[in-house]
């Protein structure tokens, strides 16, 4: 059977009204970056304290900051994402509860995907600071010790600065991977890209553009986010150190 | 407060058992063509025919980039005409057919990855060593390369195994009943979605855990 | 071993002349007869059309039909037996799923309108229903105006996520519209209070409640936004394959045998909880019986 393409159809209207497809498009892409980023955002901030944790010389505390990241890192993404949308609302004392689920619905979409993501992505981040501050040599702690530094000064101004760069790759690596991942909010019907993807199916007909056009959006976006992170880890770059050449 | 009903998963097992079948086939089957297609890729990248080196690249990059959400619908929605073509008409339940190929050409990008870095872990010399005993490139990278990178590597291609187990799950998008599908329809079926949802997210766990335990182990007696 | 061709020609050449006419011109019918299976789509959760029992065996009003359907391609292609393939479809991917041939006859809850004709074909109408919603009794909701500046869920893919999308552009209702997987999710995402109101054609509506925890506490409201007929979907431009399904239905109608199975499935109790929809056949459903046709209601 032939197919017959029809790229003009993103600049009809939908027949809903309330949009051109290619504004259903838009739309999917500004919840998909503003889910990534703001997932991002939590991602690194506990990712970092996570993995501070595991490395301090305190049993209770890297042990906790151990079991976080196991818990987060061997529970599949969807299920994790469920739990937080369908299961924890109902586990909250009922008036709680009820007022989340009352709540505007892409906003208790937007918020548990986000909260799903970041918390997802910080055990992976984690484990990245983790591998950075190992990977220093023992020398630097001890000789901001010796200089005065309390604990936390020595991990503040000593060692994370090296550590952020040398696993700057990782972290590329990482944050590609959050775009990625937000495509799972599609299952709870945040209209994210993937979901306008296949909306567009079900509203034109014209499967094979919206599917070429979304998977498009998803490269561009990766060559950004590569681009913009190359010029960061040049920018940071400490000369005569691992990745300074 | 909530109030816990875990009676309707007792009844459940016998389907859940064949729902962790089916995840365990798609987790499998992505595993064993995700080496095979990624070491032919990886090999491609890095061997001297420029349009072959290319393509692989853009392959691989192309994958990387699009998640697996897309693709796995890519394969269920757009192309199960191109899957009757290839297989035959009677390919069953083109669901699975369409996520086991789905699932085996995206984790190939990922192997190929892995394994183009535990190739370029064996030092040149052991490439002029194999040359120079008189094997051909073929043979060399058979013989020689390829036994050296795979030990090198398989903590992290068991380690990227349990992340593809985890991202079996997704099949959910296409309405297969993998271990997690099942679980949620039973959920819905009886009204306890609460209860089903820890419970999946329980098993994964023990086996994931189990699983990183068993890596970490042979890591150590690797790295001896 | 120079028998095999030989009997292989004869056994193409008997094919060929006990082929009916009418296979000829149908790709779906000729494609059933080589593969000697055909695909039907079912739903998951369309009661009491076509849905999951307890055991997950496909059962409803509309499966009926369908494997009467069944029978009837059976007997025009003189097959002793097909082997039949069942494929769960939602209502957002179920006119590609029939497009792209992986399911050949789609019966279930789909409405045929103008356009989606443009896409797929419809056999003969085998439902008629109204789009109307269910709320708690205790809700206070009587009717689609009530339904402003509320939350209020329909399953995506449907004529009821259209129209209320519509709703909400025309008469700027500033409703926060929820679009579900499939109806058993909608009606989760009512029954745990996301959602006010959940919108779609009555009969499966009254189906949903027959499933729920406490069917006394639901009730169907409002005014029908639309009439809608239901037909089993099939590829387009194969009019053979449409004139066995069509007639199959027909022939079901007009023998009474319909009625029955109306019977069987709105008027006595049904799984999974046993519960009886009670709904007396619509003067629509009679005269369709009557006179069985494929027009579509917009």
């Amino acid at each position: 059977m032939a197919y017959n393409w029809n790229w003009e159809v993103f600049l009809q209207p939908s027949v809903t009204g309330d949009d051109t497809y290619l504004g259903w498009l838009l739309t999917g892409l500004k919840w998909t970056v503003s889910l990534s980023l703001s997932a991002w955002v939590i991602a690194l901030v506990l990712g970092t304290i996570v993995g501070v944790l595991r490395t301090v010389p305190n049993r209770w505390l890297s042990g906790l900051a151990t079991a976080y990241v196991e818990l987060f890192r061997n529970i599949p993404l969807l299920v994790q994402l469920f739990i937080w949308y369908f299961v924890l609302p109902e586990l909250l004392p009922p008036a709680l509860g009820d007022a989340f689920k009352q709540s505007h619905p892409l906003w208790q979409q937007f918020f548990s995907a986000m909260v799903c993501l970041g918390l997802f992505t910080s055990a992976r981040v984690a484990e990245q600071v983790r591998s950075g501050i190992n990977s220093l040599p023992r020398g630097q702690k001890a000789a901001g010790l010796a200089m005065g530094f309390t604990l936390p000064q020595v991990y503040r101004h000593v060692l994370m600065p090296m550590a952020y760069r040398i696993i700057l790759p990782p972290l590329t690596s990482e944050f590609l991977n959050i775009f990625k991942n937000s495509a799972v909010a599609t299952t709870i019907g945040l209209i994210e890209l993937s979901r306008q993807a296949q909306q567009l199916v079900d509203y034109t007909a014209q499967p094979y553009e919206a599917f070429i056009a979304v998977t498009v959006l998803y490269v561009l976006i990766n060559v950004t986010v590569m681009f913009l992170m190359r010029r960061l880890e040049e920018k940071v770059r400490v000369p005569g150190f691992i990745g300074g050449k | 407060m909530y109030e816990f009903d875990w009676s309707s998963i007792p009844g459940a097992i016998p389907l859940l058992a064949n729902g962790l079948l089916i995840t365990l086939e798609v987790t499998l089957t992505a595993i064993v063509v995700g080496i095979v297609w990624g070491t032919i890729l990886a090999i491609a990248r890095l061997g001297s025919n420029p349009v072959l080196s290319r393509l692989a690249a853009a392959y691989v990059n192309l994958f990387r980039s699009v998640p697996l959400v897309m693709v796995i619908l890519w394969f269920y929605l757009i192309v199960p005409q191109g899957l009757k073509a290839i297989f035959g008409n009677d390919i069953g339940d083109i669901r699975l057919t369409s996520a086991l190929v789905a699932f085996a050409l995206f984790e190939a990008a990922y192997y190929s990855e892995i394994i183009r870095a535990g190739i370029q872990s064996v030092s040149k010399g052991q490439i002029a060593a194999g040359l120079a005993l008189g094997f051909t490139p073929g043979q060399t990278m058979r013989l020689v390369v390829l036994p050296q990178a795979f030990r090198n590597m398989t903590p992290l291609l068991l380690t990227q195994a349990i992340i593809l187990f985890q991202d079996t799950s997704l099949v959910y998008v296409i309405g297969l009943s993998d271990f997690f599908g099942t679980a949620y329809k039973v959920g819905d079926r009886d009204g306890r979605l609460v209860e089903l949802l820890l419970f999946a997210g329980a098993v994964y766990f023990v086996i994931c855990f189990s699983a990183s335990l068993l890596v970490k182990r042979l890591q150590a007696r690797f790295a001896k | 071993m120079k028998l095999l061709p030989a009997v292989l020609t004869a056994a193409v050449a008997a094919a060929f002349l006990t082929t009916p006419a009418v296979a000829q011109e149908s790709a779906t019918l000729k494609k059933i007869k080589d593969t000697g299976s055909i695909t039907l789509g079912h739903r998951e959760s369309s009661i009491p059309f076509s849905y999951y029992d307890d055991k997950q065996q496909v059962i409803g009003y509309a499966y009926e039909l369908q494997r009467k359907i069944v029978d009837a391609v059976k007997a025009e292609l003189k097959l002793d037996k097909v082997d039949v393939k069942l494929m769960p479809v939602t209502s957002a991917n179920r006119i590609t799923l029939v497009q792209n041939g992986t399911v050949d006859i789609e019966c279930g809850s789909t409405t045929n309108n103008t356009e989606r004709q443009k896409q797929v074909a419809f056999s003969n109408t085998f439902f008629v229903i109204g789009t109307k919603l269910m709320v708690k009794k205790t809700s206070g909701i009587k009717d689609f105006p009530d339904l402003a500046g509320k939350n209020v869920v329909t399953t995506a893919g449907t004529t009821s996520e259209r129209l209320l999308r519509r709703m909400n552009e025309e008469k700027q209702m500033k409703m926060n519209i929820i679009s579900a997987k499939d109806h058993g999710e909608s009606f989760l995402t009512l029954e745990t209070g996301r959602a006010v109101a959940f919108m779609m054609d009555d009969a499966l509506l009254y189906g949903e409640i027959a499933k729920a925890k406490r069917p006394a506490d639901w009730e169907v409201v409002g005014t029908a936004q639309s009439k809608e007929a239901y037909g089993c979907m099939l590829r387009k431009d194969d009019a053979g394959f449409k004139k066995v399904v069509d007639a199959a239905i027909a022939q079901a109608q007009t023998s009474g045998e319909a009625d029955k199975i109306y019977a069987k499935w709105f008027m006595n109790p049904i799984p999974p909880k046993g519960l009886n929809l009670n709904m007396p056949m619509s003067d629509e459903m009679k005269e369709l019986h009557k006179a069985p046709n494929d027009r579509a209601y917009e």
